[in-house]
């Protein structure tokens, strides 16, 4: 077995270090342009309610009906107060794309910690919690910014920077293992396929999970509005439609559900090489079996009458905090065949 | 669902008579409905959950045992609710059963239906094809020719069905004749085919799962470096057999472990981890096959005679000769030893039934690496054999073997037996170096370290239904994958000419079930159009129905014609 580069180990930590600095810069300008929007739109639309003041003080002056001015309140609440379904935004948001160029830096530094990690180990960089959790938070921002070329999500930036800290925070602090060989069950190219999968099965609903919260605030606070209330989260106004969280996440939920059943399959061809049986029910096992059932539970939901709309919603959060669930207390607390890091 | 209420009142409500067999069909459209079966899954997903939080027998019978043992009050309960064996009980068998009912009573129907619907002609074009959340409309002036001749609305038409025909739609040209033709097209009938090969494989799934458990065995050998293993019952530690096995099924090969190099990490970091684990083995097909070399390693099984062997644990046995107070040899040979920790420190039990006057047992720990700590008690620090050691306490009496009751080699009950030496005893234990001997007190015996083996224990294992397993999940992957990507959409084209000679063209486009590339595709019909017949960019604007979003019209299109049941 070819032998451990300690100094590249020790490089991999440093750039981990550096990215999760420029990450946590890349959150606070995230969130400083969610506030600063805020404002920005709250200005606008008071401006906005001035002149419409003003303007039906001359229709009224002029003796003609404003009968077609008061129409389509509702749409227009609807309209107003969530981005474009199409995600598109009018206006330029400076600090969001300073926030967007820091993440890229970050993902970057982010990368060359996880490549150093893999050339110093001599396998791919997935062997423990630590790698698992530094790579999957890696596949996290990557997969952020690929849909950034396609859609706007700057509004997503807060909370998907946020989880990479967390996730960051969470592999250095709690899981931290020195660069290393795996143990002989671990030694097979099956660690490349299936964890690779799992891994990047997890960072989609990671996306998808975020994308269910805001879709959960959302629903709650256009109700809100519509019964009259007051916009006490006026930065959900960057965000879409519930209903198009709620379609753009599906797409990403079937598609991740696809990795996931692939995942469980090439974890159960590797039980049968390794351990001699494709299921034992396993506590990991078990678990991933619950998400797999969860989630297949949330693609029939939205197939069926009632179920769309914020109870998917509420299954996708389920399915999210059990893979959660499923690495962090199954790991350390579950005795199990998987207990490796 | 009887119509009178049990205090006698009269029902709100007249419900009528169902009888004994509208009741079961009522019974069974609820449970193959789309929310039972929701609601079930559900239901599996935390029924499965317990089986994590409590030891299951099948995977560790020993620690069920101690389990309830344990816990006096709540074992027995816990276990009358059949928590320790979740994935066979009652009520866990009875969701997925249930699951799988409500699955076949979904899909069969399906199934049928799709078979019709792949017969038959696209369905009727919509008098109203603005309805359609896709709809948009080309007008040709009546200059407009193609190929030479002016094109007419049955031309029109014809040219849409060839264009969609390119497209991939199945396509019927229909009302030719009439003043207004029109195109019924239909593509992506391998979506609900890919639905429908995801739920049968699930069954196929289950029914693999089934086989195996009714026709595999499974068996656990610890085989010594020298040692070798014939695959008959006698030759198994443990043997689990299935429902419908038969001995006849066991092939006679054997195998002999020849050697076993294990190589620990000997970097900072790591120290002392397992790197890698090879067993040399010699195999044989049968009685009088030819001896083959073989190499067996973790993640890298043999298979023999339709078995597969696995490299499961490895462990130390210390050779040891155990001499009775007579000064023969009572006891002789390797003895292996249970790994407590990643340096091996082993429990060790040396049984000595045949010693006389007195049967002899002995029970400690084998260390590999020997080091005395401050408080005087020897630990292993390192997992190779660099000072192998024994400490054992030793006990004569009767060891409890010839009353025919079955008792584990790796336990020794020390309650009928009396002590002859410990490390709490005057004498001290017992410490034995390599090739060191020890003379018992009292003349009971002697015990000599002779040398060191290792182990290995392998898993053996028939799965008939494996192969089954395999096929139908690479199977139901690739029919997920197929329904939840491929778009199952119907266009229709209509055609007609106006009072001015211009050629007028409408089309509507309608998924089924979610498809959030419809847009895309009635804009890429639109162009294919305007491009065979030369029209300028629209007039008119492409029309997507004002807040109606592709995919969620046609969800609920999808609903209201009550084909909302995607089981």
């Amino acid at each position: 077995m070819p032998p451990i580069s300690q100094t590249l180990g020790e490089f991999s930590e440093r750039f981990m270090l550096l990215a999760a600095l420029t990450y946590t810069v890349a959150f606070i300008v995230f969130t400083l342009d969610l506030v600063k929007s805020s404002k920005r739109i709250r200005a606008v639309e008071e401006n906005l309610a001035a002149s419409q003041q003003a303007e039906q003080r001359v229709l009224v002056g002029a003796d003609m009906t404003g009968g077609s001015s008061p129409r389509g309140g509702a749409a227009r609440l609807a309209a107003d107060t969530t981005a474009d379904d199409s995600m598109d935004y009018s206006g330029r948001r400076k600090l969001a794309r300073i926030a967007v160029v820091l993440t890229v830096v970050a993902a970057l530094i982010h990368a060359a910690g996880v490549i150093s990690r893999g050339l110093a180990t001599n396998r791919v960089p997935w062997g423990n919690m630590y790698e698992f959790c530094t790579t999957g938070a890696l596949v996290v921002v990557v997969v952020f910014l690929l849909a950034l070329i396609r859609k706007d999500l700057r509004f997503l930036g807060t909370f998907v920077v946020g989880l990479t800290l967390v996730m960051l925070c969470a592999a250095t602090i709690g899981f931290f293992t020195p660069a290393g060989n795996v143990v002989p069950a671990l030694q097979s190219y099956w660690l490349i396929i299936h964890v690779s999968v799992a891994v990047a099965a997890s960072a989609l609903f990671t996306l998808t999970f975020a994308m269910s919260v805001l879709q959960l605030i959302q629903t709650s606070r256009v109700r809100k509005l519509a019964a009259g209330g007051v916009d006490r989260t006026p930065f959900m106004r960057l965000v879409p439609s519930a209903l198009s969280l709620e379609n753009l996440s599906y797409r990403i939920n079937a598609f991740a559900f696809v990795m996931w059943t692939f995942t469980l399959m090439a974890g159960a061809i590797w039980a049968e090489e390794a351990w001699g049986r494709y299921w034992g029910w396993d506590v990991k096992e078990v678990w991933t079996f619950v998400i797999w059932v969860v989630f297949a539970g949330y693609l029939h939901a939205r197939a069926t009458r009632g179920w769309t709309g914020t109870r998917a919603a509420w299954l996708c959060i389920i399915g999210y905090l059990c893979i959660v669930f499923n690495f962090t207390i199954v790991n350390i607390y579950f005795s199990g065949l998987h207990s490796y890091a | 669902m009887t119509p009178d209420t049990p205090d006698g009142g009269k029902p709100d409500v007249a419900l009528p008579a169902l009888g004994l067999l509208g009741s079961l069909r009522w019974g069974w459209t609820q449970l193959t409905s789309m929310r039972t079966a929701l609601f079930l899954l559900l239901l599996l997903a935390v029924a499965a959950v317990p089986g994590s939080l409590f030891p299951q027998r099948p995977a560790n019978p020993a620690v069920v045992t101690q389990y309830i043992q344990d816990n006096p009050d709540t074992g027995p309960i816990l276990d009358w609710f059949q928590l320790f064996d979740v994935y066979s009980s009652v009520w866990f068998s009875a969701i997925y059963l249930l699951l799988f009912v409500s699955l076949i009573g979904c899909v069969i129907p399906r199934a049928l239906a799709h078979g019709r619907a792949m017969k038959s002609k696209p369905p009727r074009t919509p008098r109203k094809l603005s309805r359609m959340p896709i709809y948009g409309t080309l007008v040709l002036p009546a200059s407009t020719q193609s190929g030479g001749s002016p094109i007419t609305a049955a031309s029109a038409a014809a040219d849409a069905a060839a264009m969609l025909k390119k497209r991939g739609y199945r396509v019927d040209l229909r009302d030719t004749d009439s003043a207004q033709p029109s195109v019924g097209a239909e593509r992506g009938f391998l979506k609900e085919v890919g639905n429908l090969v995801f739920h049968f494989s699930l069954i196929g799934v289950l029914v693999s799962v089934a086989v195996g458990g009714l026709f595999g065995y499974s068996g656990q050998k610890i085989i010594v470096e020298g040692d070798s293993f014939v695959n008959t019952l006698v030759g198994y530690d443990t043997f689990t057999p299935g429902a419908n096995f038969t001995a006849g099924q066991l092939e006679p090969y054997s195998l002999r472990l020849d050697n076993f190099d294990v190589q620990f990490d000997r970097q900072e970091t790591h120290y002392g981890q397992p790197l890698d684990f090879t067993a040399n083995v010699t195999t044989k097909d049968g009685p009088d096959a030819e001896e083959e070399e073989q190499v067996l390693k973790v993640n890298s099984p043999l298979n023999i005679g339709g078995t597969g062997i696995y490299l499961v644990g490895n462990g130390y046995a210390p050779v040891v000769t155990v001499r009775d107070g007579n000064g023969d040899i009572a006891m002789q040979g390797p003895v292996v030893t249970i790994p407590q920790d990643g340096l091996f420190t082993s429990l060790i039990v040396i049984k000595a039934p045949d010693a006389a006057p007195d049967q002899l047992g002995f029970v400690g720990f084998f260390l590999p690496t020997a080091f005395v700590g401050e408080d005087g008690v020897a630990f292993s620090r390192d997992p190779d054999p660099f000072n192998p050691q024994l400490n054992l306490n030793s006990y004569y009496g009767d060891l409890g073997l010839d009353d025919g009751e079955p008792r584990s080699v790796y336990v020794l009950d020390t309650e009928d037996l009396t002590e002859l030496n410990s490390r709490t005893s005057d004498e001290g234990g017992i410490v034995l170096g390599a090739g060191q001997t020890y003379d018992l007190p009292d003349g009971k015996g002697s015990i000599s370290f002779d040398g060191l083996d290792r182990y290995i224990a392998v898993d053996i294992r028939h799965d008939p239904g494996q192969l089954g397993a395999l096929v139908f999940s690479s199977l139901a992957l690739a029919g997920l994958t197929a329904s939840l990507f491929i778009g199952r959409r119907r266009v229709w084209v209509r055609t007609g000419t106006h009072a001015d000679g211009r050629t007028m063209v409408e089309y509507g486009l309608l998924a089924r079930g979610e498809d959030h590339r419809l847009t895309g595709e009635g804009a890429a019909i639109e162009k294919a159009l305007r491009t065979q017949w030369l029209v300028d960019e629209p007039v008119e604007e492409q029309n997507e129905r004002p807040g109606a979003p592709g995919s969620t019209t046609f969800e609920h299109a999808s609903h209201q014609a009550g084909n909302g049941k995607e089981s």
